[in-house]
Parts: C-alpha cells; structure tokens; sequence
C-alpha cells in the first residue's frame, strides 16, 4: 500500500535529516512517529510528498515510485495524498469554503480556480465534509475568524476532499488546547478510518499519539529506533527516542483501556 | 565601615563622543562650504518679503469667474491621474512577480526587473514629462505615459516586497493539494499581497492626484498647462484661483484615499 525505502535527506548546510529511514504501511491503521525536535520527523513527511526534495531513497504509493517524478506526474501524485499542518497553514484571508475547495485545485484549471468555478460535485463534497467536522454553516466564515480548532478542522477536510490514499499530519495538535486537541485527533483517526486510508502522524505528546495510533515508529537523530505497536511503548523505548528521563508517569497504562 | 561606592555611568564613552564631535563638526564645515558655494545675491534675499506682499496683493482677490476654464482642466487632471494608476497597476504587476526573490523564474529576469524598478523611480515625473511631451506632443497622453512610468516602479517595489514577505506556510499548503504553479500563485500567494496591492494603488492614485497637477508645466496636459499660461500672462488672480482649486481637489483626493483604503483593509 504505502512504502518508504532507505530515505535520505541532507539538507545543503550539511544537516543529516534522515539516515536512511524505511517504514512499510501495508493497511489503513493510524501511524504515530515519535521522536525530539530536530530528529527528522517533518522532513520525513514532507519528504512523502515532496515539499521537501529527497536526498536519495524511493517511495512508494499504491505501487508508483514518487521520488523520481516530475512536473505534471508529481502534481499528480500529490493529488493522491492529503496533508494536515502544524499551523493549519490555511489561506487566511480566504473563506472557509474557498480553503476547502482549494484541495481540489490539481483537478480544476487555472481560469475555473480564478473565477471560483468549481464543479458542483466538489460544492456538494465539501458541504457534507464540513457538516461531518462539525463546521455546518461556516462555508462563508473567513478562515482568519476561526479559532484553533476550527481551522484544523477545515484543514482536515481541505486534505479530505482530495480523495487521497494517505494522510500526512504534521504536529496536528501543538497549538491547542488538550481537549481540542483530543478531539481533532480523534477526528483525525475516525476519518482515516471511515476512508479505510493510513495515516502518518508527526506528534509530540506522547499519551495523546499512543492513544489514537495503531502503530508508533520512533525516529531519533533521522534514524527509526522504534517501531511497533503503542503496547510495547515503555519507558525504555521513550528514553531510546527522547533519552533519559523519568517516564513512569508519561506512560499510558495499557490495563486502563481494558478495564 | 565600608566605603560608599559610587556607581559611575556615562551615556558615550570617551571614543564615542569624541565620534560624535567630529560628526557636528564635519557637518558644520559642510554648511559653511555649502552656503559659501552657492551663489547667494543677498539684496534679492533681503527684497523677497517686499516682493512675496506685493505678490499676494496682485493675486487678491481671486478670479472666481474663472471657475469655468479650471473646471475642465480639474477634470482632465484627476483622469490623467486615475489612468495612469491603473496602467501602472496593470504594468507593475508581472514586474512585482519577476522582482521578488521568491517568485522570480530567474536570477537574471530578477535583475531585468529591478533595473525598470530603479529606472522608473529614479527618474522624476517633470522628466518623465518632458521625454513624453517629445514622444506624443503636448497633451494629456503625454501625461498619462509620465506618470505611469513613474508610478510603476514604485507600485512593482512595494508589491515585490510583500510577495517576499508572505507566509510560507499558505504557499506549501496549495502545494501539497497537488496544485501547479499558476494556480499555487492565485491560492497561495495572490490572496497574502491583496491588501498591499490595493493600498498602494489607492495611495499611487493620491499621489498622482498631485503629480497630475503639475506635470501640466512642461506641457503634459492637466491644471499645470492653465497654471503656466496664467503665470506667463501675469493673470496672477486666475492663479490664485487655481492654486485654491489644487489645493481643494489634492485634500478630496487624500480624503477619497484614506476612506477607501479604511474599508478595504
């Protein structure tokens, strides 16, 4: 389904992003990549998609080699996957329904996107969207009149209404509040799921990507040191990603979610 | 017992002041050159009071019957000004886009554009006036063609430097979609530099509502033409008159500006 071989990013000052990182996504489960600041883990996502140019090493989406294509071919891959910011990334002066629609743009021509021409199909597509992310009634709201949480959630269904067979999500939760950030994680997961497409998560509290991953990969110093499922996270495997440090009470305690 | 320290502060240490003397000084000598090298003839000087009174006297009160002639040339002046906003406008667009050094194809297309940048704002509008009036003879054409060369270098810097200053962030974004280039520019990057375009338009037209004004003296069309007629005749009533009017249409100008450039930011 989704494979990445042998990646590698130097970036021209030098800086050894990744040391040859490889990751096999063979179904749709929720991917969270642990690691400290500065291991690598948002040049590895963007690497996916090609914001960021590879060093060396192939990627693989649905049997197509992505690191070698270019021009129209790469645009067209990027079509395929859907990706989710730190910092929302929004167009801010644009409204809502225009953000949302403006995940459609590598299907639509320059002159529909300048006039706002988009096919009725995408409209409808992005009402539903934003009726299931809880934004019904928001379509003409500027995006700069949202709050945190509400913008990731246009966010989310900018990538959605791609159609995209993966999700790339970098650091969706590090500028809101622990119960906002529950809930776009949560959103998150249950439309990764409802698509039946995997999603890579960048994240860095810890409790809330073991929650809602069906997977962890640690990623230290651009090399994955870990990888496996959130029940064999212990405090061992956090000081190998992070280093020393007291873990116990980061931990999540697996038998709570049994009880 | 111990002894009062005192804590000593001085603003320049002793190199630094001694820095800042040399400066007053330097400046003071270039004043004194200056003032030395040009020529002065002091009893003009001493006579320019005298002459500013008897001035004003001629020139009271205004031609208001006047009126009738500054009225269409009012108007010529404001629509040369209005036009050439927008050709510049329309013109220092794709320059803003080859200038900034984030959307430029190239760095020498980069320093294509920075060379009309610079050409258009070095040279001055009575210039620019002057070299058209040749082109086109005298007239408003000539006009409308000064100053929208000099508004575009002004208006594609301002611009250019907004397309620098964007968030990347929105540009990755529309990248990401799978979006090419164009349509990365209309998304990404056009919505991000609105506001500047449109407040440097508006400001360029407020401006060029003055320039307009005076351009007319090397024979560009507008109130100047009326204005150097006048002065050449000694009508100084019919100049007072239009120097009343200027100054009404360059305050509505300033007025119109600011309301407008209040609603769209």
């Amino acid at each position: 389904m989704f494979s990445v071989k042998n990646l590698v990013k130097t970036y021209p000052t030098g800086q050894h992003a990744l040391k040859g990182c490889s990751v096999d996504i063979d179904k749709a489960q929720i991917v969270s990549i642990f690691g400290p600041s500065g291991a690598g883990k948002s040049t590895f996502i963007r690497c996916i998609n090609r914001l960021v140019e590879p060093t060396s090493g192939e990627v693989y989406l649905d049997g197509m080699e992505i690191t070698g294509l270019k021009g129209r071919e790469l645009h067209k891959a990027r079509r395929q996957m859907g990706m989710i910011f730190q910092e929302y990334n929004l167009i801010e002066r644009l409204t809502v329904m225009e953000n949302v629609l403006s995940g459609r743009l590598g299907y639509v021509g320059f002159l529909q996107a300048m006039f706002r021409r988009f096919p009725q199909e995408y409209v409808n597509e992005a009402f539903d969207l934003l009726e299931r992310v809880g934004l019904k009634g928001y379509h003409n709201q500027r995006a700069d009149a949202l709050s945190g949480g509400q913008r990731q959630r246009v966010g989310i269904v900018r990538a959605l209404i791609q159609h995209p067979k993966i999700l790339l999500v970098d650091e969706p939760t590090s500028g809101l509040d622990p119960k906002t950030a529950m809930i776009i994680m949560q959103l998150i997961a249950d439309l990764a799921k409802e698509k039946g497409i995997p999603a890579i998560v960048n994240i860095h509290d810890v409790a809330l990507g073991q929650q809602y991953a069906d997977r962890i990969i640690g990623l230290t110093e651009g090399e994955v040191v870990f990888d496996g499922p959130p029940s064999k996270v212990t405090a061992e495997t956090l000081t190998q990603i992070y280093g020393e440090e007291d873990w116990s009470k980061t931990i999540r305690k697996v038998e709570d979610e049994e009880d | 017992m111990t002894a009062v320290q005192e804590n000593i502060w001085k603003r320049f240490s002793r190199k630094e002041s001694l820095e800042r003397y040399s400066i007053e000084f330097i400046v003071l000598l270039l004043f004194i050159w200056a003032t030395r090298s040009v020529d002065i003839y002091w009893p003009f000087v001493a006579d320019a009071p005298h002459q500013a009174v008897d001035l004003v006297k001629r020139m009271l009160p205004p031609n208001v019957s006047f009126i009738k002639d500054i009225v269409p040339a009012m108007i010529e002046t404001i629509n040369i000004a209005t036009l050439s906003t927008i050709f510049a406008l329309i013109l220092s667009f794709p320059i803003a886009v080859l200038n900034a050094r984030n959307t430029t194809p190239h760095p020498v297309v980069q320093a294509i554009a920075r060379v009309i940048v610079v050409t258009s704002r070095s040279v001055n509008e009575l210039v620019w006036g002057l070299i058209f009036v040749v082109f086109f003879g005298p007239g408003a054409v000539a006009g409308i063609a000064a100053l929208t060369m000099r508004s575009l270098g002004f208006m594609a810097k301002l611009v250019s430097e907004s397309i620098e200053e964007i968030d990347h962030g929105q540009v990755e974004a529309i990248r990401a979609t799978g979006a090419n280039g164009g349509k990365v520019f209309l998304f990404g990057v056009l919505p991000q530099i609105m506001p500047t375009i449109m407040g440097t338009t508006i400001f360029r037209w407020d401006i060029n509502i003055r320039q307009s004004s005076v351009i007319g003296l090397v024979g560009a069309g507008g109130i100047g033409i009326l204005l150097t007629s006048s002065m050449n005749l000694f009508k100084w009533q019919n100049v007072s008159m239009i120097l009343i009017s200027i100054f009404v249409v360059v305050l509505a100008g300033e007025y119109v500006s600011a309301t407008v450039r209040k609603k769209l930011i």
